[in-house]
């Protein structure tokens, strides 16, 4: 790893003019993505600036309809709220099947957003929850937040403070997970809302995505059958050593299906 | 530039002046000379390096030594002695729990964390989905399996 200058923040505000005034310097969160990268001498910052200390970026409310997950709480911390099973049991599990629980008891939400893994969990509820990704300068809709792999809607510098999903009427996450990495090859989160069906989809294209045509069959009928002869187009599906673009399709399906079954 | 850390090891409040580059396992092993925390891999995979930080059980090659300022960190020589072991390295040992034994503090850290998790609903299934983080190359894990569950029986 190369060496950098290290900053320990103590509000957002400190954290944003360290890392505004230098285009070289990163946020460090849960270090789970960032330090692997920099000990492969991947990334070289010269400057990191850490969130761990600053206590009110982490921690979990319930306030009426929504859910309010703080940026630098942990994955494994989420996977136990007592809140979060109650409100959103689907968010909980995800959470508790990202990585292992070394990787849970560091790992962020909000290193996870920013980091916009093609093949990260937590896009598929922020997608397919309709969740707002709340930053130091605005508010920005899940549905517009993933841009394409690796890349997200945040600017330079900005600083994702707070992730805000609305409690949905039910909604379940499937996961096929590559044996080895533990990450998703395909992840699907359903979930039923007052504003209708949406389903969220991570692993299979460069940025998670919805699929309206599942969407409008489940909104006039919640039911497995109403994804039979729905087909996924593999054109600009991911292709890799672990799987062909029409696997991945292939497992969209099939995945949906599991997650409906879960709670039709 | 190095800098100061002052942070609580096994109890003890230590601190050095280190690289911001340096990691908390190559603390633990260099500055503080203890050996029993290892490196098994550069991708953050093996979880031969786990400790706990504040009781959580974390790979110590993915956090820096400047980040356990001000944290408790507890590693495999902070929870028994010859003579006066913990009931999981005990059952590590009665249940023939390891082979080479490099894998084997990280092994019985996460363990420890697995049982801490898990009181109520420990299962052989639980125990083999939450040793996902930790890596061995010889026992096959079934006496891992076995010897955790036997730990979790006496702690
Ligand atoms: C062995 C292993 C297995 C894993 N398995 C999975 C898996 O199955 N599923 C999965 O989804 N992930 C998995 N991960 C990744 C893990 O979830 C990471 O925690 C996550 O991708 C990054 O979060 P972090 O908090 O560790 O961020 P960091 O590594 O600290 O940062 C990642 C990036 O986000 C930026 N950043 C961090 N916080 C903020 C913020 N608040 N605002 C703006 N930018 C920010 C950083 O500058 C950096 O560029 C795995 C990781 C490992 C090591
Ligand atoms: S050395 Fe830390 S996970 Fe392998
Ligand atoms: S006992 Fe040799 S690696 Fe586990």
């Amino acid at each position: 790893m190369y060496n950098f200058t290290y900053h320990r923040a103590g509000s957002v505000d400190e954290a944003a003019s360290l890392i505004s005034d230098n285009e070289d310097a990163k946020l460090l969160a849960g270090g789970m993505t960032l330090l692997p990268t920099m000990k492969q001498r991947l990334a070289m910052p010269s400057d990191l600036v850490d969130l761990n200390e600053i206590g009110d970026l982490s921690g979990i409310s319930v306030d009426g309809g929504t859910v309010t997950i703080g940026a630098t709480t942990r994955h494994a911390d989420v996977a136990a709220s007592a809140d979060v099973q109650a409100a959103i049991p689907a968010l909980a599990a995800l959470a508790n099947q990202i990585g292992d629980p070394q990787v849970r008891n560091r790992g962020t939400i909000g290193g996870s957003l920013a980091n916009a893994d093609p093949a990260a969990d937590y896009p598929a509820a922020v997608v397919g929850l309709g969740a707002t990704v709340v930053t130091n300068k605005r508010e920005i809709a899940g549905d517009d937040f993933f841009v394409d792999m690796f890349e997200t809607a945040l600017d330079e510098g900005e600083i994702i403070t707070a992730v805000r999903f609305p409690v949905p009427q039910k909604a379940s996450y499937f996961k096929f997970p590559n044996p080895a990495s533990r990450y998703p090859i395909v992840g699907v989160m359903v979930a039923v809302t007052d504003a209708g069906v949406r389903v969220g989809i991570t692993g299979a294209a460069p940025s998670a995505f919805r699929n309206a045509e599942m969407e409008a069959a489940l909104g006039s009928n919640f039911s497995v059958d109403a994804l039979d002869g729905i087909s996924v187009d593999a054109d600009g599906l991911n292709e890799d050593m672990h799987a062909s673009a029409a696997y991945r399709a292939s497992l969209v399906s099939t995945g949906a299906k599991r997650a409906v079954a879960a709670i039709a | 530039m190095t800098v100061k850390v002052t942070t609580t090891v096994n109890g003890n409040q230590v601190s050095g002046d280190v690289e911001p580059n340096t990691l908390l396992v190559h603390f633990i092993r260099e500055n503080l000379e203890l050996t029993g925390t290892h490196v098994g891999c550069d991708t953050s995979q093996c979880g031969a390096c786990t400790v706990h930080v504040d009781g959580r059980p974390v790979k110590s090659c993915t956090m820096l030594a400047v980040q356990a300022e001000g944290h408790e960190v507890t590693t495999i020589e902070g929870i028994g002695e010859e003579g006066n072991l913990h009931p999981m390295q005990a059952a590590f040992q009665e249940e023939h729990g390891l082979q080479c034994g490099f894998c084997t503090p990280g092994m019985i850290m996460a363990s420890i964390g697995i049982v801490d998790r898990n009181k109520d609903n420990l299962s052989e299934e639980v125990v083999r989905h939450e040793l996902e983080g930790n890596i061995c190359r010889c026992t096959g894990y079934h006496n891992i399996v076995k010897s955790v569950l036997a730990g979790a029986r006496d702690m």
